[in-house]
């Protein structure tokens, strides 16, 4: 792409693809706001009429908006703490050499390739149900009580399945960018006389910072919208206790029918996301450069 | 201070003999070259006097003392990667600093000695500097910095200059040098470029397939060979190998001539036409082929107006002759 003319051709062709992309995007996101604004109930059809500023106000003082935002939140900083910091663990493993390498590996990956809503409905009802889950069982061994997950901690339990199933590609990413961590540094600080504690620290997280970043980048945009798991288990439930910022607008727009409600709920899920993404951008974002 | 002694050490991988019985005593002050074609085993005889492997069997010590199973960081030796292995996210000056630092010196003695490593490899502009932001032969140098606050009993290279051009390659040669002239510590380095080999050791180990070929200094290796192994491996361009009934004449089963040891004159026994023909102006490098000889190279000295296809005759010089019997070894 060095003269005018390829920039040209190259810009040329590269714009039916640009264009299709910009009218994907930019048609909902502009149909959402345009609903948004209006008093539009599916129950009442034909009744659609200008509302202004009327469903973002509704949204706002929902009772169930601030432990929505609060439980997304949390979600998505409990599942990036979890699975980076196993990532990294489990990383450090199965980079040594050790038998079985290709095998373990695939196993490790397994997780990622179950649908949400599967692997959901695995936990609730063969591992966390209080009568026939496995750990109420291994309680039962124990002589304790079975512990009913989905009653008392909802929101650490979808919070653990939500991050079973991301650990792998934490994990995925982090061990490619260990296998390019120079072997001779590792050995010249051996030879200097680091320890192993050191030598992580100080050579194999900073090595692998950059690949951190992209994990807790991409992660942050998929948690923003969980929903399969928590509309599998808990449905919100109890209460508002596990109720996100992502499930409060299918509550709103689909179960009450109120589409201009949901849309209202759904841009300010799409603004929350972006000042998310622009915090991770300016906190980690210099990862990134070389 | 830094006597290194290997007796009979063997390294294998996965049971693939690597090293295959090294008896080797490296002098205190030494400079000693490990040369030898790629996948010989320097490296790995490199790493094994490091600790950074295990050995199979066999003993290394190191100042009088068995080494074999001290840890990496308890012999004493500093080590020049080939990767220059320098902390991407430490000041130039904190890397050299570096080992000093885990040694739990006092900062002060850290920063005197990082600034006096930093004033002999010309490096002071750059201490507070990224390894990133560094040209190669800048890097080089600070990976020998990191090297030298330690005062090792020995250092140890691993083709420290293959990432260099050749103009650096050069000049950093020459600095190594000059850098062992002043620290009289032992050096062991690994190269497989026999100009390194042949301008900077004391003593040059030939190693082939993980056994040692011959052990001398520059000249001995240049001047008798042992053997044919040797005898190919030093020298640039390589000795001719003369069989068959010429060498028979001469009284061996393989005749060694270099080069530079066979003249073109008007009248010589070896008549042959030019093939390939190397002006390099202060050389002349031909390839010639004689009848009932084979392929001869032949260096001839200053500028040589010959080209292909011309006839000529040689007169090599009998008394730089190198017999070889059947076995390869030197008559
Ligand atoms: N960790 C290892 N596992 C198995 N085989 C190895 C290992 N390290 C080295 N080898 C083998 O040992 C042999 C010698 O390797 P080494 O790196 O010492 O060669 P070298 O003489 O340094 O070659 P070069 O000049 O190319 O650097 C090679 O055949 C290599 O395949
Ligand atoms: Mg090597």
């Amino acid at each position: 792409m060095a003269t005018q003319a390829s920039r040209t051709a190259g810009r040329l062709m590269l714009s039916p693809a640009v264009v299709l992309l910009f009218l994907w995007m930019i048609v909902p996101l502009a149909m959402t706001i345009y609903f948004s604004f209006l008093r539009y109930n599916l129950l009442m059809p034909g009744t659609e009429e200008w509302a202004g500023f009327d469903n973002y106000h509704y949204f706002f003082t929902d009772p169930a908006f601030w432990p929505a935002l609060v439980n997304t939140l949390t979600l998505v900083i409990g599942v990036l703490v979890i699975t980076v910091v196993g990532g990294v663990a489990l990383a450090v493993l199965l980079d040594q050499p050790m038998w079985g390498q290709g095998i373990v590996r695939i196993l490790v990956i397994a997780p990622f390739l179950v649908m949400p809503s599967v692997s959901a409905l695995v936990w609730k009802n063969m591992l966390m149900n209080p009568v026939n889950g496995l750990f109420a069982a291994m309680a039962r061994g124990l002589g304790l009580p079975p512990y009913d997950f989905f009653a008392d901690a909802p929101l650490a339990s979808i919070i653990l399945i939500v991050a079973w199933q991301w650990l792998p590609f934490a994990t995925l990413i982090l061990l490619t960018a260990m296998q390019s961590l120079d072997q001779e540094q590792m050995e010249a600080a051996e030879m200097d006389g680091a320890g192993v504690f050191w030598r992580f620290w100080h050579l194999t997280i900073p090595h692998l910072m950059r690949a951190i970043t992209v994990v807790v980048l991409i992660q942050t945009i998929f948690l923003l919208s969980v929903f399969a798991e928590i509309l599998v288990t808990t449905n919100g439930g109890p209460g508002t206790a596990s109720t996100t910022l992502t499930f409060l607008v299918y509550v709103q727009s689909m179960l009450q029918f109120d589409v201009g409600l949901g849309s209202a709920g759904g841009i300010v899920a799409v603004i929350l996301a972006n000042i998310v993404a622009i915090f991770l951008m300016r906190m980690i974002g210099k990862n990134l450069e070389t | 201070m830094g006597e290194i002694v290997l007796s009979k050490v063997m390294k294998s991988f996965g049971g693939v003999e690597i090293i295959k019985g090294i008896d080797l005593t490296i002098a205190d002050g030494e400079f000693v070259v490990f040369v030898g074609p790629s996948g010989c085993g320097k490296s790995t005889l490199l790493r094994l006097i490091a600790g950074l492997e295990d050995v199979t069997s066999g003993t290394i010590a190191i100042d009088g003392r068995d080494a074999t199973d001290l840890p990496p960081a308890k012999r004493g030796l500093a080590m020049v990667f080939q990767s220059y292995a320098l902390y991407p996210h430490m000041s130039v000056r904190k890397n050299i600093a570096f080992p000093l630092r885990m040694a739990g010196l006092p900062a002060a003695e850290q920063q005197r000695k990082v600034e006096a490593a930093a004033k002999i490899l010309n490096l002071t502009p750059y201490l507070e500097r990224r390894p990133g932001q560094l040209s190669g032969g800048q890097r080089q140098r600070v990976a020998i910095g990191r090297a030298i606050v330690r005062e090792p009993a020995a250092f140890l290279f691993d083709e420290p200059l293959s990432n260099l051009d050749a103009a650096l390659r050069v000049s950093m040669r020459q600095e190594i040098s000059e850098l062992h002239q002043s620290l009289k510590t032992t050096m062991i380095y690994v190269t497989h470029d026999q100009v390194e080999a042949m301008t900077m050791a004391d003593k040059i180990v030939v190693l082939n397939a993980g056994r040692i070929e011959q052990v001398g200094s520059p000249l001995d290796l240049y001047r008798s060979p042992a053997n044919l192994f040797v005898a190919g491996f030093i020298g640039s361009p390589k000795m001719n190998f003369v069989e068959g009934a010429e060498a028979a004449k001469n009284g061996a089963h393989t005749l060694g001539i270099r080069p530079e040891h066979i003249d073109v004159t008007a009248d010589g026994p070896w008549s042959g036409t030019v093939g390939i023909c190397e002006h390099l102006g202060s050389d002349t490098f031909l390839k010639v082929e004689v009848a009932g000889v084979g392929t001869i190279n032949v260096r001839a000295g200053g500028e040589v107006p010959l080209h292909h296809g011309d006839p000529i005759r040689l007169t090599p010089q009998p008394d730089k002759f190198h017999r070889f019997d059947s076995a390869g070894q030197a008559a």
